[in-house]
């Protein structure tokens, strides 16, 4: 027999609640002597620069200030509290600056392209090409739009050819037993490591130098972009997407397997969905690369002035080789358009980028704010996946 | 983690079974099968057929590969391997992949020089120093760079990092001539040469090695950093002792990564270097050419000179090749990487 | 088993940063019976120190988890901390030695002091603290991939505690945690190859090589079999004159075996753990002054 437990005392109003803290490791005179550093160290580097030698430009300014203020707070820090806490101190330092430093060189990059093709940006680059432009014009004449055009249509073409042979090649390598797993992984493997420029280079000498004379559809145009496109995505999203379903738990499979479903069935209806949102990341993140890609177009598409919709036949272009060739060309004009491509194409990446993490994103964390469990799958969930009768297949039905 | 279920016809060994021992009372193992549906047969064969494609198709591209670059080895024979100049279109043609492969192989160390401490530095912050929010914040900008095309950090570089530079460059030349690869000609041009190519490529490999050494550096156990910390230790000191050993191999493994997409990197070389084959230390100055950057400026020429830009794109696709394979042994042979996707 | 007696008389408490950089502290032990003295610099000051608890709290985020827990732990003695599980024992033994504070969304209130100083006080730092309150986990952590004798002397070198004789201090610390003879002549062999027990005792030898002066310890024989448990509650009754020892158990007869005083936590549903009450051992077990402690101590629910 349990002993009853006597009833907690009541909270009874006596002395004030305790104070709550939290030590931290810190303290003001650290910030302080961070403050100190910093403004020594620059005053320093502006001595011996300005004065005592040549100038060496702002950047290597910044190089040897930073430097001499790493130095100079971990010496007085070690003066202050031992040398054992001062290099913990000054590593936290280090690691801190260190990793925003990342941010510097993306918030530049992003904002000089801002800065330089903002003002290119008007609905007439969207809806014209260059037709009639000559180099004399100014920016504002003419547009992207071919180049637009050219961009969806190779990587809508190179995405029709991964897309499915990617998916199924990763499901072959996770969810069947064939003995050929191995070699295709190594092949798969090996091949993500090609540069780009050998995919256009392969597809250029294997198919537009032999034939291209005489088949349009193997001369410089939108699909043998598509194609040396696809060489380069297919190994990337068939890695990724085989990540994907390898973290699909097994017990998943199980429960579907018990309940009497064949593997197909398994995959199609159980694994497939579970893993649907981490697959659509990763075909976004494979599109956000492709769009991006230079150098193979140059062999395939290889460019043109004018709006080409026929990705079969003739030269294409595409939003990367315009800028490519717009900014390579001397005339401020060009460059500037150039600058507007870039823009445009580093908002659609940006954009690409941010609905692929939003499809990846974590929605248990919703759920764990409102005190839910997150969700398991039930044998509930996978009986309702499954299609047809609910009854599971006897074994002796099987096989019909 | 359960087993791997079986439905090939493999016979399940009953425990009490001694192999050899011939069972006292004819107790043999029973074959297990299981009849296929039809849905399983079509499913094993789409899948099937899939990775044949596939693995037909990329090695296909691998001999085809060969096969174009044929008559360049046919024309120059070994000497392709050891020439250093191009000069395609001159009777003899004499050309070879070394002022290539020289110019590739500086640019990525220089890279990777820059990358790994800020790499290694960024992911140490991520997995041990930040908190909730801007550890979240940090992963995605990691990301993000990663997924910037190589062609907007070319023209960046180009028309604008490559100037600023410059000073520091000349500085450099001036006062720290004692290290040969500093040496600068007294009229040599500044601002296309392989350092700033290194320091815009660095940029670009910098995601790679960060996002691997931080899978690493998280998977380190949370009960040898908590021994470290109550034996005394200061939190960098917990760091060098567990943290970094732990994850050497991730280290090593992402920074060899980053090095095979530091060698196969071409638009933005082929916009920042000169792509005139030579072969020179000094990376301060004006000059030099990478295959991948070469390959595009030379493309075109007759049947020859595509031959042998495809034999130059073969090379360093046999050296990106050994750099991931290398780097994806290392990471699954140490102790951090076991779990780590690559 | 020999006792390891200090040569060098109690010094006064140093944890407060001195004015000037890191002084030094010196201490010299005698290391092994019949052995030259060894010295370590940088280290605890000798001696078996007092803690005690005022009025300690602890949340988790906003959840309160302790109320108000003032236990005194005094020197050369051995503490057990029993109660259920869940009632914050291991929450309190981590606030000894600001263990507490590594969970980012940790926070507490009131006083823990280290022979008669709050080792809270801003400027202290927790690495000083935890140099000299050592800790001993319930699943054994040595460094699997360092060697038995770089393990023991992991500490040393976290704390830049220098010694004159590494080899003698190795020995010494594995005696004291009855490791040695097991051992002795596979020092290089890495610490991840032994036994759970052993590798046990290796944490133990790690603990005490920097010579702490107390010895907290999280439930150490939860994951061991009997005779590992054996040895090790052999090793606490020979360490208790040097160290001070607070154990965490939920063995009851272990806590009646080892210990010299108890105190028991209770936390009642959906409320912060508290002590109950506290008191020597033999009182505690034969009669408590509380309900709740006896029916605890007989087994009657826990």
């Amino acid at each position: 027999m349990v002993a009853a437990l006597a009833p907690a005392a009541e909270p009874t109003a006596g002395p004030a609640p305790p104070a709550r803290r939290r030590p931290r490791e810190f303290t003001a005179v650290d910030y302080g002597t961070i403050g100190g550093s910093a403004l020594s160290a620059l005053t320093l580097t502006w001595l011996i620069f300005a004065r005592l030698t040549d100038g060496v430009g702002w950047l290597g300014f910044l190089v040897v200030a930073y430097v001499a203020f790493l130095v100079l707070f971990g010496l007085v820090t070690a003066d202050r509290i031992g040398v054992l806490a001062a290099k913990d101190r000054l590593a936290t330092v280090t690691i801190t600056s260190g990793a925003m430093l990342l941010l510097a060189p993306l918030l530049w990059l992003v904002g000089y392209v801002l800065v330089k093709g903002l003002p290119g940006l008007r609905p007439s680059f969207f809806t014209h090409d260059m037709r009639g432009v000559t180099p004399t014009m100014p920016a504002s004449a003419g547009g992207g739009l071919h180049a637009i055009i050219g961009s969806l249509q190779q990587v809508g073409l190179a995405l029709l050819i991964t897309v499915p042979l990617a998916v199924s090649t990763a499901v072959f390598l996770n969810e069947t037993r064939s003995r050929l797993r191995r070699p295709v992984r190594i092949v798969v493997d090996a091949m993500s490591g090609m540069p780009s420029v050998v995919a256009g280079l392969f597809i250029y000498a294997t198919f537009v130098i032999p034939y291209g004379g005489q088949i349009d559809l193997f001369g410089f145009n939108g699909f043998m972009a598509a194609l040396a496109l696809s060489m380069i995505m297919l190994p990337t999203i068939t890695r990724t997407v085989e990540v994907v379903l390898r973290l699909v738990p097994d017990g998943l499979r199980e429960a579907s397997l018990s309940l009497g479903a064949s593997r197909a069935r398994t995959v199609w209806s159980v694994v497939l969905p579970t893993a649907r949102s981490g697959v659509t990341t990763a075909v976004v993140l494979g599109i956000a690369r492709a769009v991006g890609e230079t150098a193979p177009l140059l062999f395939t598409a290889f460019g043109y002035q004018l709006i080409n919709s026929n990705p079969f036949a003739n030269p294409q272009e595409s939003l990367p080789l315009f800028v490519f060739r717009s900014i390579t060309q001397p005339q401020q004009s060009m460059i500037d358009r150039g600058f507007t491509g870039a823009l445009v194409l580093m908002l659609v990446v940006l954009g690409l980028f941010a609905l692929a993490r939003f499809i990846g994103r974590d929605r248990t964390r919703s759920r764990r704010r409102t005190g839910q469990a997150p969700a398991m799958p039930t044998g509930a969930d996978i009986f309702e996946a499954l299609p047809g009768p609910g009854a599971p297949v006897s074994v002796a039905q099987k096989g019909s | 983690m359960a087993q791997r279920l079986r439905t090939d016809a493999v016979p399940d060994e009953l425990p009490e079974e001694q192999p050899g021992n011939g069972g006292g009372a004819g107790t043999r193992p029973r074959a297990v099968n299981d009849v296929p549906t039809r849905l399983d047969r079509v499913f094993a064969g789409i899948t099937t057929t899939a990775g044949l494609t596939v693995l037909t198709l990329l090695t296909l591209v691998g001999i085809f590969l060969f096969l174009r670059s044929r008559e360049a080895f046919d024309t120059v024979g070994w000497s392709f391997f050891t020439t250093f100049e191009w000069r395609i279109d001159s009777t003899p043609a004499v050309f070879g992949v070394v002022g290539l492969a020289v110019g590739t192989v500086l640019v990525a160390i220089i890279a990777v020089t820059i990358a790994i401490p800020l790499g290694v530095c960024a992911a140490l912050f991520i997995s041990d120093y930040a908190t909730g929010r801007v550890r979240g914040f940090l992963v995605g900008l990691v990301d993000l760079l990663a997924a910037i095309p190589s062609l907007l950090f070319g023209l960046w570089g180009l028309l604008l990092l490559s100037s600023q530079i410059v000073p520091l460059s000349a500085w450099l030349g001036r006062h720290l001539r004692w290290f040969p690869p500093f040496r600068v000609a007294a009229d040599a041009g500044l601002d296309n040469s392989m350092f700033i190519a290194g320091i815009v490529v660095s940029l670009m490999v910098l995601p790679i090695i960060a996002a691997v050494t931080r899978e690493v550096f998280s998977q380190t156990p949370p009960n040898e950093k908590e021994a470290a910390l109550a034996l005394g230790g200061t939190k960098w000191g917990m760091i060098r002792m567990v943290v970094l050993p732990y994850g050497r191999g991730g280290i090593i493994g992402g920074s060899m990564l980053g090095l095979g997409r530091a060698l196969g990197e071409t638009i933005a070389v082929s916009l920042l270097l000169p792509q005139v084959p030579k072969v020179t230390g000094r990376i301060l100055e004006n000059g030099g050419a990478t295959v991948s950057g070469f390959i595009v400026r030379r493309f075109g020429g007759g049947e020859l000179n595509t031959s042998a830009l495809m034999a130059a794109g073969l090379v360093l696709f046999g050296m990106t090749l050994v750099t991931n394979m290398l780097a994806s042994v290392i990471i699954s042979r140490s102790r951090s990487g076991v779990g780590v996707e690559v | 088993m020999t006792d390891f007696a200090t040569d060098v008389p109690q010094g006064p408490p140093r944890l407060a940063p001195p004015a000037a950089p890191d002084a030094e502290q010196t201490q010299t032990i005698n290391v092994l019976p019949g052995g030259p003295p060894v010295k370590l610099v940088g280290g605890p000051p000798p001696g078996a120190a007092t803690i005690e608890s005022r009025g300690a709290h602890a949340w988790f985020g906003d959840h309160l988890v302790l109320e108000d827990v003032h236990i005194a732990m005094p020197p050369g003695e051995v503490t057990a901390l029993i109660g259920p599980s869940g009632c914050g024992k291991s929450t309190f033994l981590r606030l000894l030695n600001r263990m507490h504070e590594l969970v980012p969304s940790a926070s507490l209130a009131g006083e823990i002091l280290l022979d008669g100083e709050d080792i809270y006080r801003p400027g202290i730092r927790a690495q000083q603290v935890r140099m000299r309150i050592g800790m001993v986990f319930q699943k054994p952590n040595p460094f699997p991939a360092m060697s038995i004798r770089d393990n023991v002397l992991a500490g040393l070198k976290l704390a830049r505690i220098k010694c004159s004789d590494k080899a003698g201090l190795v020995e010494q610390s594995l005696l004291r945690a009855g490791l040695w003879r097991e051992v002795r002549d596979r020092l290089g062999s890495p610490g991840g190859a032994l036994s759970g027990g052993q590798q046990q005792r290796l944490c133990i030898a790690r603990a005490l090589a920097v010579q702490p002066n107390a010895l907290l310890m999280d439930e150490p024989c939860s994951a061991l079999d009997p005779t590992s448990t054996r040895r090790i509650e052999e090793t606490i009754a020979e360490l208790r004159h040097n160290v001070t020892i607070v154990i965490v158990t939920h063995n009851m007869q272990q806590a009646y075996r080892v210990s010299d005083r108890c105190a028991f936590f209770l936390a009642a549903e959906n409320e912060p753990g508290r002590v109950v009450e506290q008191g020597a051992t033999e009182t505690m077990f034969s009669a408590p002054e509380d309900q709740r402690t006896l029916a605890y101590v007989e087994g009657r629910f826990g």
